[in-house]
């Protein structure tokens, strides 16, 4: 036996001791990680003031809210659901049309390759504010400017989804094919036309894509928006748990999750049908 | 002239779409703007104007009065702050916890069962996506009473979804020929899931993760609204009592956790990819 073959019992104890590689290669950041993020979640724990006495108290709710799913009234407050699930469906459509106006505009001049410098830097911050603040707090600004009610909550929406597409159509405009757009400068081809015929045809898959995922994000983002004051089902909702009145709480819940599974499906089919 | 399509004249007058996709293009854009329309004259009904011509000068009287920013108010915050930190990544945490399972419960390629196991699956995942983390945690407090603990269990809800989702669709799309050679060696099927599907999404789990991560700290921001713990208590306040200079402070302090955040997050993701 040469020293080369090694036996099968050495060939099985070397696959024994193998390792798959770890995530992050080097030990010292590794280990540092695992460390720094156990010291962390120790002194989360510990800091958190958790009321356990209260906590525990809400099991009995707990089991009567699951309890009011069966089963869950539609009837005894249905004027104020439907008002308020119009309201919200209202504020989606009108949100996201003038979201996806106003973001078109930002999103070619938030793209490198079309923008100069100056309006591209302009565009790249409207992004980054619209983008950093979360709905709600935009909408307590905007309820305080324009007062309650759907305008404001539809505002919002709107601001939100020109921080949203714009960015993700500026990233795409930036990612086109430039032999296109150079194609329509060379048969003499003023900007706009160089951009309808040269751009868009590249990115409107995505736009479209894009509108569609928007439309069930601003239809969700509306039913918290009553929280604050700024219109639609959220208020209702608010007002219906402020009651303990869960029974109506959980059809509200229902007909939310209901609305999104329907508006997922729709953008299936038109996704499939336009492209 | 041979080159030229024999068809002629009608051949020469190019069209983009037929003549019925034309009808359905138009036909489209109509039922948008007229659903535009009808929604916009049913906000229009609700809504004073009169406040609204009068924005301008409200948003000039409310800059004015949040100018300067109440630096010292900062002091106060350090604490609300940590709490909305530790909201966002404790909840991310248990997201995960709870996620990375309804995902492979979810993944065609790794449930048990297609027929029984996956829809249930994958209704957890549509009921967790469809209610946003206020409403979760507005639930929460009435449940369990006000506090991070609520925050921190209705940011986990909201994130299972997005977890689930993103993972069951990275799980479905790996590599089958690893799986084969695993299973080819006679593994378990639990040895399979370890050897040859853990180690392929490994790097998307972590990228979901920091995103969601990143997402959640813009969320827990506001969670104190409805009592749930975290800086946006300090916010509710500051605006119930008109205290704009204070509100400045906030809206500043989440600007800089946010964009640092955001900066944590791009560095993470882009090197595990």
């Amino acid at each position: 036996m040469s020293a080369s073959q090694p036996t099968a019992e050495a060939h099985t104890a070397l696959a024994a001791q193998w390792r798959p590689p770890p995530l992050i290669a080097s030990p010292v950041l590794r280990w540092s990680l695992i460390l720094g993020g156990l010291a962390w979640l120790v002194a989360a724990l510990v800091f958190m003031e958790i009321n356990w006495a209260r906590a525990a108290e809400g099991w009995a709710r707990g089991v009567r809210f699951m309890a009011a799913f069966l089963p869950p009234d539609f009837i005894s407050k249905s004027d104020d659901i439907a008002e308020g699930l119009l309201e919200s469906v209202t504020m989606t459509v009108v949100s996201t049309v003038l979201g996806l106006a106003l973001s078109v505009p930002v999103a070619v001049g938030a793209a490198r390759n079309l923008a100069p410098r100056p309006i591209y830097l302009a565009c790249r911050s409207i992004l980054v504010v619209s983008r950093t603040f979360q709905e709600v707090l935009v909408a307590i600004l905007f309820v305080a400017m324009f007062g309650f009610g759907p305008l404001a909550g539809t505002l919002t929406l709107a601001f939100a989804t020109v921080g949203f597409v714009g960015k993700l159509l500026a990233e795409d405009i930036e990612a086109t094919d430039p032999a296109q757009l150079e194609a329509m400068r060379a048969t003499g081809g003023s900007w706009l036309q160089a951009l309808t015929w040269g751009i868009l045809p590249q990115v409107k898959p995505r736009l479209l894509g894009l509108s569609l995922y928007r439309v069930d994000i601003n239809f969700r983002e509306s039913a918290v928006l009553g929280i604050v004051g700024a219109g639609g089902i959220g208020a209702t909702l608010n007002t219906s748990l402020d009651r303990y009145e869960f029974d109506t709480a959980a059809a509200i819940l229902l007909l939310i999750i209901l609305i999104v599974m329907a508006c997922e499906y729709a953008s299936g089919v038109i996704r499939k049908a336009a492209l | 002239m041979p080159s030229l399509p024999s068809s002629g004249v009608e051949a020469s007058i190019w069209r983009r779409r037929s003549v019925k996709g034309d009808l359905l293009a138009w036909g489209a854009w109509l039922v948008v703007v007229l659903a535009t329309m009808l929604s916009f004259r049913t906000i229009s009904d609700a809504t004073i104007w009169d406040f609204v011509w009068d924005a301008p000068t409200q948003g000039a009287d409310l800059l004015a009065r949040a100018v300067p920013p109440r630096w010292e108010y900062a002091g106060v915050l350090w604490k609300p702050l940590w709490d909305t930190v530790n909201m966002a990544s404790l909840g991310t945490l248990v997201a995960m916890a709870l996620g990375v399972p309804v995902a492979v419960l979810a993944a065609r390629n790794t449930t048990p069962s297609v027929t029984l196991v996956r829809p249930l699956a994958l209704l957890v995942i549509v009921a967790s996506r469809s209610i946003n983390s206020l409403i979760w945690a507005l639930l929460l407090v009435v449940i369990i009473g006000p506090g991070p603990l609520a925050g921190t269990i209705a940011i986990a809800l909201r994130s299972v979804g997005f977890v689930g989702k993103l993972l069951y669709e990275a799980i479905e799309e790996i590599d089958r020929a690893q799986v084969e050679a695993t299973e080819a060696t006679g593994a378990s099927p639990a040895q399979v899931l370890a050897w040859s599907i853990a180690p392929q999404v490994a790097p998307t789990i972590a990228g979901i993760g920091v995103f969601r991560w990143d997402i959640n700290i813009r969320e827990a921001t506001v969670l104190g609204l409805v009592g749930a713990g975290g800086i946006g208590l300090q916010l509710e306040a500051s605006v119930a009592t008109l205290a704009w200079p204070q509100v400045s402070v906030i809206l500043l302090l989440i600007l800089a956790t946010v964009i640092v955040s955001e900066w944590v997050s791009a560095q993470v993701r882009r090197a595990i990819t």
